[in-house]
């Protein structure tokens, strides 16, 4: 029988999207999506539910042919080349997709095989799998008998026991307590740390920031921004500047000191906090300064960066997640004061 | 480019793939024993209710009485329900995102269907050797040569794998493992009824009778009757199938898997292909 070796990356991207393009009957699920991942780094892949991150993640794993465009993946392509693209990637699907009947070795031997594995091989890899995923001790129990991250890390085990150069995870820690989720996200990095090219999609803004190298933001089947988390952050507005009082009495007296030198300072009581546009770092350090000679007590001074969330908002002007209101580490003072006004001209028009 | 051991990644044949798969359907088996249920308990218990309960007002004309006769057919029926595991087992798998990981890997996606496949041929095999005890237990045996005893097996074999595409058929077109038992049971509950599995045609309504004995079931379980030695004589006015329920049945698997398999395989890749 001939003998073929994982087949070795023949471009510098991992991952090359070209123009994909998905249309179900007449719904546009992805329109135009392109982006490439350097070998050994992390994509994110972030939009809300519905977006279109799935179908192109199927695209680009041969689960289903694209409308137009194409995809290479460890420079392989989708359309021409399935068989090579599948021998050299992964897939962790966005339900934990491992038979709840077999054991977690069993798991693990099944998807060996179908590789093609050498079965002494496919026994040494799933003991270092187990090991490693923390379930060496329940790699002879049925999977129905794990926990939520326990099938998640099952799940991603399986996808590696080829050890394929390129992993596809489609929002692989939804669901998840917030303890599994940062586990995963330990044994994601490691991996990357080993070579192994990611992408991930998520519709968790923390995610991306943790894990990606790059980001491309989709929305309704299209890019609407890519770059680094910093890139992107910065792109959505200016940081802010944060000044913690130590005591709240001094609040008001912190306020006037600080109104000469910023255009505009809002003071949250509660927090004892007073924030305002940040013109740079120079400018904190001469904020800083003036605090200096006042016999002010500051607990913390520094420049907040908008988070994702903000950023996502600013793109699309809608939020991330539904529940993202909920979140109260989100928004130093981006106004969506423009959204509110319009809506509520729209009112008084009506 | 990294640290990582790469394996050798062989390929492997369509067979070797669809073997892999079929065996994690018997380990399904042993860990859901009750998932034997449809061929073990539920034909024997037919066995008994006909053979005991209603089998005493049922005349038949044979030497070994209604019991012999009775059993080609639940055996008939038996194997009818095999588009029933079959739809069942691959609504799951796909419910899952199990066929989709499947495909994921460097596999020929046929494997997924040959794979289970071959797991219903075998599970179809337990309910024939669990039912052929049960007959022996209560008086049923083969009275004909060798090969025809074989035969008659073989058509049964061959039923259930027509009917795997039925199975296949269903199970791609149906979204949940509860609408594939709604439509199972609504339409091969009567279909294995309405033949002459339990009861003999002759007795029936002109139209039912017609309707019977013109069923693809009831030409296989003639057939079966008729290569083992348990047929009574036809009765006056018996539809053309009767007279020829060899050639009949043969047909019919060939019909049927020459129409529902490019349905099926479509119905699969339409589902799959989303």
């Amino acid at each position: 029988m001939a003998v073929a070796t994982v087949i070795p990356m023949t471009s510098a991207h991992a991952i090359e999207a070209e123009h994909l393009v998905k249309h179900f009957g007449d719904t546009v699920a992805v329109d135009d999506v392109s982006f490439v991942v350097p070998q050994g780094t992390v994509l994110g892949l972030l939009g809300p539910n519905g977006a279109g991150k799935t179908t192109t993640v199927r695209m680009m794993t041969t689960l289903t042919a694209p409308t137009a465009g194409t995809a290479r993946v460890a420079g392989h392509d989708v359309l021409t080349d399935p068989r090579s693209v599948r021998r050299s990637m992964g897939l962790t699907g966005q339900a934990a997709t491992v038979d709840e009947l077999l054991t977690g070795r069993e798991n693990l031997r099944l998807i060996g095989q179908l590789y093609g594995l050498d079965s002494r091989y496919i026994k040494r890899a799933s003991d270092d799998l187990l090991e490693r995923f923390s379930l060496a001790d329940a790699g002879d129990r049925i999977a129905k008998t794990y926990s939520g991250g326990m099938r998640r890390r099952l799940d991603l085990a399986v996808s590696l026991i080829a050890t394929p150069p390129v992993l596809f995870l489609d929002e692989p820690t939804t669901g998840l307590d917030p303890r599994s989720r940062v586990e995963l996200w330990d044994v994601l990095r490691e991996l990357v740390a080993d070579g192994t090219t990611l992408l991930l999609t998520t519709q968790y803004l923390e995610e991306a920031d943790q894990l990606a190298d790059n980001i491309v933001v989709i929305d309704r089947g299209t890019v609407i921004a890519e770059g680094t988390p910093l890139e992107l952050k910065d792109q959505s507005g200016a940081a802010a500047l944060v000044v913690t009082v130590s005591q709240a009495r001094d609040l008001e007296a912190a306020e006037a000191l600080m109104r000469p030198h910023v255009r505009e300072v809002h003071v949250d009581a509660g927090a004892r906090q007073l924030t305002a546009p940040a013109e740079g770092l120079g400018h904190m350090t001469r904020v800083a300064a003036i605090f200096d000679e006042s016999g002010i007590v500051l607990d913390d001074i520094g420049l907040k960066r908008p988070s994702l969330d903000d950023v996502f908002l600013h793109l699309t002007g809608h939020r991330a997640e539904e529940r993202g209101a909920a979140d109260p580490a989100t928004a130093p003072e981006t106004g969506d004061a423009g959204a509110g006004d319009t809506d509520h001209s729209r009112e008084t028009v009506r | 480019m990294t640290t990582l051991e790469r394996p050798e990644i062989r390929p492997t044949s369509l067979m070797a793939q669809s073997w892999s798969i079929a065996r994690r359907n018997f380990l399904h088996i042993r860990r859901m024993p009750e998932m034997l249920m449809d061929v073990t308990i539920q034909p024997v218990m037919f066995v008994l209710l006909f053979a005991f309960v209603f089998g005493s007002s049922i005349a038949v004309d044979t030497p070994a009485g209604y019991r012999a006769w009775l059993l080609p057919g639940i055996m008939a029926q038996t194997v009818a329900f095999a588009s029933f595991i079959v739809a069942v087992g691959l609504t799951a798998d796909l419910d899952k995102g199990i066929v989709d990981r499947m495909r994921s890997l460097p596999i020929n996606s046929a494997a997924v269907l040959v794979g289970r496949s071959i797991s219903s041929l075998a599970h179809s095999s337990i309910g024939l050797v669990v039912m052929s005890l049960t007959g022996l237990l209560i008086g049923w045996r083969i009275h004909t040569s060798v090969p025809e005893a074989v035969l008659g097996y073989l058509l049964l074999l061959g039923w259930g794998f027509a009917m795997i595409w039925v199975g296949i058929w269903v199970g791609s077109a149906m979204r949940s493992v509860e609408a594939v038992n709604g439509v199972m049971f609504a339409t091969m509950f009567p279909i294995t009824f309405l033949a002459n599995t339990f009861a003999p045609t002759d007795q029936m309504p002109t139209v039912l009778r017609f309707i019977a004995e013109w069923n693809p079931i009831s030409s296989l379980t003639q057939a079966v009757r008729v290569l083992w030695g348990n047929d009574q004589p036809l009765a006056p006015g018996a539809a053309f199938p009767m007279h020829h329920p060899i050639p009949f049945t043969i047909g019919w698997i060939l019909l049927i898997t020459a129409v529902v398999a490019p349905l099926a395989i479509r119905a699969f890749r339409r589902r799959t292909a989303a």
